[in-house]
């Protein structure tokens, strides 16, 4: 009865494809979320993801694939945001969100004035469980090329995340490998659109990728958990949100945090309560507590000759 | 020694902006010859994080030149020749890597577009480990490490990349005397090894222990640069320092000529 209650949802053709297509996001969106939260960027994918608006809106009017107006306009949002950071005295942090908030209110106009036809929520927050064809396949392509281009550059953009420096000095060209990681944030942003909306796609750009961070101290290993994350919060979610009869993007969101949250607290080595363990272990340590007396520290009897050696250029 | 001939490191009479048009490098020159080092010393916002960046291409030089074994120093850097070992303060020591994944960053540039390793690179990786006493430690995450140990991690990098001139950046910030005396005496076997480096510090007492030659910078410029003993002495670190010099008790009375 319970398996039958379970499977009932699989019986439909939207459900099935819902759950295929959330499963391919939710793995694009973890292997980008790799790169993104060592870089830095969570800000610059919240960004892009809102900016892609009026791409949306003009795609929908010029009769085009949405992916073709969204990518675009992922580009100019981080094109615009590196020439205005580069040409003036404003912080990057601040920049962004000058660049995106105009960008997404330019959108907001563009829905509200010229095309009512657009379904501003189904934009704004996704509406995976009504993916048409056209959307279907615009979604596979380009979260295909994101996850094989990312993946086949994985070490060249690791390096250049970990030690840009490094990676120019042995010839990296590190201009161009900026730019692809950015152009991947896009594209996969885009690919994530039709799944979360423009709202929550940041969550899918960070959160898995963040948990992971928690988990394992390997690029490699957490490359994996990542996508596990991903895949699986994009079938629970989905799943849930048909039982719900809630929105799937956030249901899909909700999960992640979850798995986040557990992995804040029970992580073996960075989560809280390992933490507190090594803490306590320490304290009782100093404390002489069920163990022989510490011996007593050496007492420093000379200071050292040369002074400051720490402080940098 | 047959390496002395050549120059390593040429930078004639380089200015360079940054992207607000601040000069930060104003006709800069300065050489190091192959097979030797160099010793880069100055105050902090002096210019020798400017120098360094220039040095790396990171800042396309205004006026002048930089050339690393006579050749424009994007292509020495295709050709694998420069290795860079960063100050502590600009690594990420939480980024999920092992040493050993560090240290074969070093020969990444040399791996086909698949950038797997061959033979040759994991042989190189492990001696180079060992060299610096690291085999150890090798899949430790680099976080997990000592400040001396990690220094050493990225001098192993440095020494997988076979890189013929080695810059290297505050090598002895916040490491323990035993660590400073080995990166000291390796940095001597890499020099009879015929090897060239660029080390900038603040550790004023031991640069004679290991410079051939000394570049004082200041105010956005190089000073001075020459043989060790010419160079180190009170009127000239007076100079750099902005009157008297750290190394030398007496104050000084008259100052140095300076370069234009």
């Amino acid at each position: 009865m319970t398996l039958e209650f379970l499977l009932e949802p699989l019986q439909y053709d939207f459900m099935t494809r819902a759950l295929l297509v959330s499963a391919l996001v939710g793995t694009v969106c973890a292997v980008l979320s790799c790169f993104v939260i060592l870089k830095g960027w969570s800000l610059m994918g919240d960004a892009v993801s809102h900016a892609v608006l009026p791409g949306v809106v003009i795609s929908y009017l010029l009769g085009l694939p949405f992916v073709i107006g969204a990518f675009f306009f992922g580009l100019v949002t981080v094109s615009a945001i590196g020439f205005i950071q580069s040409r003036s005295r404003v912080k990057e942090d601040t920049v962004i969100g000058v660049v995106f908030t105009a960008l997404f209110a330019l959108g907001l106009v563009m829905i509200s004035k010229i095309s009512s036809e657009v379904h501003l929520s189904h934009i704004l927050f996704g509406d995976v469980l009504g993916i048409g064809d056209s959307e279907l396949w615009q979604t596979v392509i380009a979260g295909t090329i994101a996850l094989i281009v990312t993946l086949l550059l994985r070490k060249d953009l690791l390096l250049y995340v970990f030690d840009p420096t490094h990676a120019r000095s042995i010839g990296l060209n590190t201009g161009v490998l900026n730019y692809v990681l950015l152009t991947m944030l896009a594209l996969t942003i885009v690919t994530a659109l039709q799944t979360v909306g423009v709202i929550l796609v940041v969550a899918m750009l960070i959160t898995p990728g963040a948990t992971a961070y928690l988990l394992t101290d390997k690029f490699s290993k957490m490359l994996w958990i990542a996508v596990a994350c991903g895949i699986l919060s994009a079938v629970i979610g989905t799943y849930g949100s048909y039982f719900l009869d809630g929105a799937t993007g956030a249901c899909i969101v909700l999960v992640q945090s979850l798995f986040f949250l557990l992995a804040f607290i029970f992580a073996p080595k960075h989560g809280q309560l390992a933490r507190r363990r090594q803490q306590m272990a320490e304290r009782a340590d100093e404390l002489g507590e069920g163990g022989p007396p510490a011996a007593p520290r050496p007492v420093l009897t000379r200071v050292r000759a040369s002074g400051k050696t720490e402080a940098s250029d | 020694m047959t390496h002395k001939q050549v120059i390593a490191l040429d930078v004639n009479n380089v200015s360079v902006a940054y992207g607000g048009g601040r000069l930060a490098l104003r006709q800069a020159s300065l050489q190091v010859q192959g097979g030797s080092v160099c010793g880069l010393v100055g105050m902090n916002g002096s210019g020798k994080s400017t120098l360094f960046k220039t040095v790396m291409g990171f800042l396309p030089p205004l006026r002048g030149t930089v050339q690393v074994f006579g050749q424009p120093v994007i292509r020495a850097q295709k050709a694998g020749l420069i290795a860079y070992v960063p100050q502590s303060e600009d690594v990420d020591w939480n980024f999920p890597v092992s040493v050993r994944e560090v240290v074969m960053m070093g020969r990444q540039g040399k791996m086909g577009w698949l950038r797997r390793p061959n033979a040759v690179d994991e042989t190189l990786v492990e001696e180079s480990l060992e060299r610096v006493g690291m085999s150890a430690f090798m899949n430790r995450q680099i976080g997990e490490l000592s400040g001396g140990q990690r220094k050493r991690a990225f001098l192993a990098r440095a020494l997988a990349q076979e890189g013929r001139l080695l810059l290297l950046d505050e090598p002895f910030g916040g490491v323990d005397v035993g660590t400073s005396e080995a990166i000291i005496a390796l940095m001597g076997e890499l020099r009879r090894e015929g090897r060239s480096m660029l080390v900038s510090t603040h550790d004023l007492g031991t640069l004679e222990t290991f410079c051939d030659e000394v570049a004082l910078i200041a105010d956005r410029t190089v000073l001075l640069y020459g043989p060790t003993d010419e160079v180190l002495t009170a009127d000239n670190l007076a100079a750099t320092f902005g009157g008297r010099s750290p190394l030398h008790a007496q104050p000084s009375a008259k100052r140095v000529e300076v370069r234009p």
